[in-house]
């Protein structure tokens, strides 16, 4: 096989990868915005902030330490146990569902009805809320994630292709992982919402409020689990991109790559996220390596996402999947 | 407008002076019970307008009752009362004997009363049977774990509420578009389609908001059958708000008139057709 055809093979196949862990991150965006029509700024934030807790937890870190110690002069930082990483995420998940509870209960319950741009506003606030508290309770050093992926490049699919192709595909554990487990819950998601009872009611909420209270669906329930799948989706993007580059607050900064899918792909639609997120991903990886690093000296990666939805803000401002409203005139 | 089509067997005579305790037997063979519902001095104000003022009426189990009046009587804040959409500033909803304390619009439908809305509050994005589907929400007692792992319990509700949905369907003759978005429809159907979401609740109490606005003779006539086969065939309690008066007087056991927020009239259709004080609001008199 040319080499040329085996690298946009394996340029091709890391993009798809990193579009499918992009299309979990706007999953977590369309989720809220179907149910409630609010666009979470702070989905990043989120992401950042389960992965600290999953940290903090996982290596016994004191809570708020480095307030607790200014405050009272004690020199405490860790409480002296380890928590396996199974049981750390489990319960990263709860605390995860309680911010989403009081999410729900202490912000977005008094906003119900107002103007889109308001509840947009209040998720900027939450996301600055959050960095904040995340700052304040776990402390800002990078930290290390480990949580038992394995790291490196793939040995066997390196040999398998050199010995198939004369090129061996170079082709990260991580993200292979990273793949599987976002394509996993990408499935799920869209099988919950579609097939389940709450899932159903979700979509319900989604279409219209009135009727949804009409047939006995509670809009808070329905938030408040909305918001926890958002976050159950965030602590996964947090892992992943944790493990790969460290947890540090430059991770919230993931939901802006999530911006471009979602204009491909339309606000409210699932499968516009995935294919949107697929989309960018492999044109991203394949602009950077064929296009970009030949005749425009790299570093295109970057951009090429946020161009290309520019040019579909133009030309279909819904998105591929959007929605189009069909009215009976 | 013909009063004989709504396919109903000669003329009911209906005594509307019966203890509210007591069931009694319609000519037709229908059982008709004991109040299940009453508004008691409803008084209802949005800022400086009183929508309704100091209205008191009952419902009684497994009749059909109409609420009637001129355009902004205060009927459909009345059922918005009702299903809890509006709280009243003063007076009592009892229910099933008791006092209820304010509720969300949620809460009311999971006691057993469903509602269609007169602009039609449909899911738009989704198909007739998805509708009708969500109609049965209140009934699906699965939990969340439940249908998360889907096998078993939660499969097994969802085929026993399929079947129930699809009967529905059935019921109302509209198996023919059950996959259709419902956004594509036409008004009369889509109408339908809410009575349909509505019924599959298994209410115990059904509320129509101008169940026929919009529809022609044919229409209407096919309607009125379906709202007397529900009250027939599962003994449902249905509270109708409709202006064609052909309809209200074939289809009602009681009729209540409401002017600007009051009442002024309630009583059997024949005692509401010769009271002065509806003719003059509302009636009006044939001219020769």
């Amino acid at each position: 096989m040319p080499e040329q055809l085996a690298f946009t093979i394996e340029v091709f196949l890391n993009g798809l990868m990193a579009g499918v862990l992009y299309a979990l991150v706007a999953l977590g965006f369309v989720l809220i915005y179907k149910a409630s029509g609010i666009f979470n700024y702070a989905q990043g934030v989120m992401a950042l902030f389960a992965a600290l807790t999953l940290v903090g937890i996982m290596e016994g870190q004191v809570p708020f330490g480095h307030l607790i110690n200014a405050i009272l002069g004690t020199e405490v930082h860790h409480f002296g146990w380890h928590i396996p990483a199974f049981l750390a995420i489990v319960l990263t998940m709860v605390v995860m569902i309680v911010l989403a509870y009081c999410v729900q209960r202490f912000v977005f319950r008094y906003l119900v009805g107002q103007e889109p741009i308001i509840l947009f506003m209040a998720t900027i606030g939450l996301a600055y809320f959050l960095e904040g508290v995340g700052d304040l309770m776990w402390g800002s050093e990078i930290k290390t994630l480990d949580v038992g992926l394995p790291q490196g490049i793939n040995v066997w699919i390196d040999e398998f292709t050199y010995n198939a192709t004369g090129y061996g595909f170079f082709i990260d554990n991580l993200d292979i992982v990273a793949s599987i487990v976002a394509a996993v819950l990408v499935i799920g998601l869209v099988m919950f919402a579609q097939y389940t009872k709450q899932g159903r009611a979700m979509r319900a909420v989604a279409d219209d409020h009135q009727a949804a209270l009409s047939v006995g669906v509670s809009l808070n329930f329905i938030w408040i689990l909305v918001w926890s799948l958002a976050g159950f989706v965030a602590l996964v993007a947090g892992i992943m991109w944790g493990a790969k580059s460290g947890v540090q607050f430059s991770l919230s900064l993931i939901a802006l790559k999530a911006l471009p899918v979602l204009m491909l792909g339309g606000f409210t639609s699932i499968p516009g996220a995935i294919v949107g997120g697929l989309i960018i991903g492999v044109g991203e990886k394949l602009f950077e390596f064929l296009i970009g690093a030949p005749f425009l000296g790299g570093a295109t990666e970057n951009w090429f996402a946020y161009m290309l939805a520019l040019v579909f803000l133009v030309f279909r401002p819904q998105g591929l999947f959007g929605e189009k409203i069909i009215e009976r005139v | 407008m013909s009063a004989a089509s709504a396919g109903q067997a000669g003329t009911m005579e209906r005594d509307s002076v019966k203890d509210q305790a007591d069931s009694y037997v319609t000519d037709d063979g229908r059982t008709i019970g004991p109040t299940v519902m009453e508004m008691k001095n409803i008084t209802l104000r949005f800022g400086g307008v009183e929508a309704i003022k100091d209205i008191s009426f009952d419902i009684r189990e497994g009749e059909i009752r109409a609420i009637i009046g001129p355009n902004g009587a205060g009927k459909s804040s009345m059922l918005n009362v009702i299903s809890g959409f509006y709280v009243p500033q003063e007076g009592e909803v009892w229910y099933k004997g008791a006092k209820r304390p304010p509720m969300k619009p949620y809460q009311v439908a999971q006691q057993g009363i469903a509602r269609t809305f007169q602009n039609i509050a449909l899911f738009e994005g989704m198909s007739v049977l998805d509708n009708v589907m969500t109609g049965r929400l209140t009934q699906m007692k699965s939990g969340l774990l439940a249908q998360s792992f889907w096998k078993g319990a939660a499969e097994r509700e969802e085929i026993e509420n399929r079947e129930i949905a699809e009967k529905v369907i059935d019921f109302l003759e509209i198996q023919a578009i059950r996959k259709t978005p419902v956004a594509r429809l036409p008004y009369g159907l889509k109408k339908r389609v809410e009575l349909a979401r509505a019924l599959a609740a298994e209410p115990t109490i059904l509320l129509l908001d101008e169940p026929m606005a919009g529809m022609n003779v044919e229409e209407k006539e096919d309607m009125s059958r379906f709202i007397l086969d529900v009250n027939d065939e599962f003994g449902t309690t249905i509270a109708l708000i409709e202006h064609d008066m052909g309809v209200v007087m074939d289809l009602s056991d009681r009729v209540v008139v409401m002017d600007y927020g009051r009442k002024i009239g309630d009583g059997s259709p024949d005692e509401v057709r010769n009271n002065q004080e509806v003719i003059d609001a509302y009636l009006g008199v044939a001219h020769d």
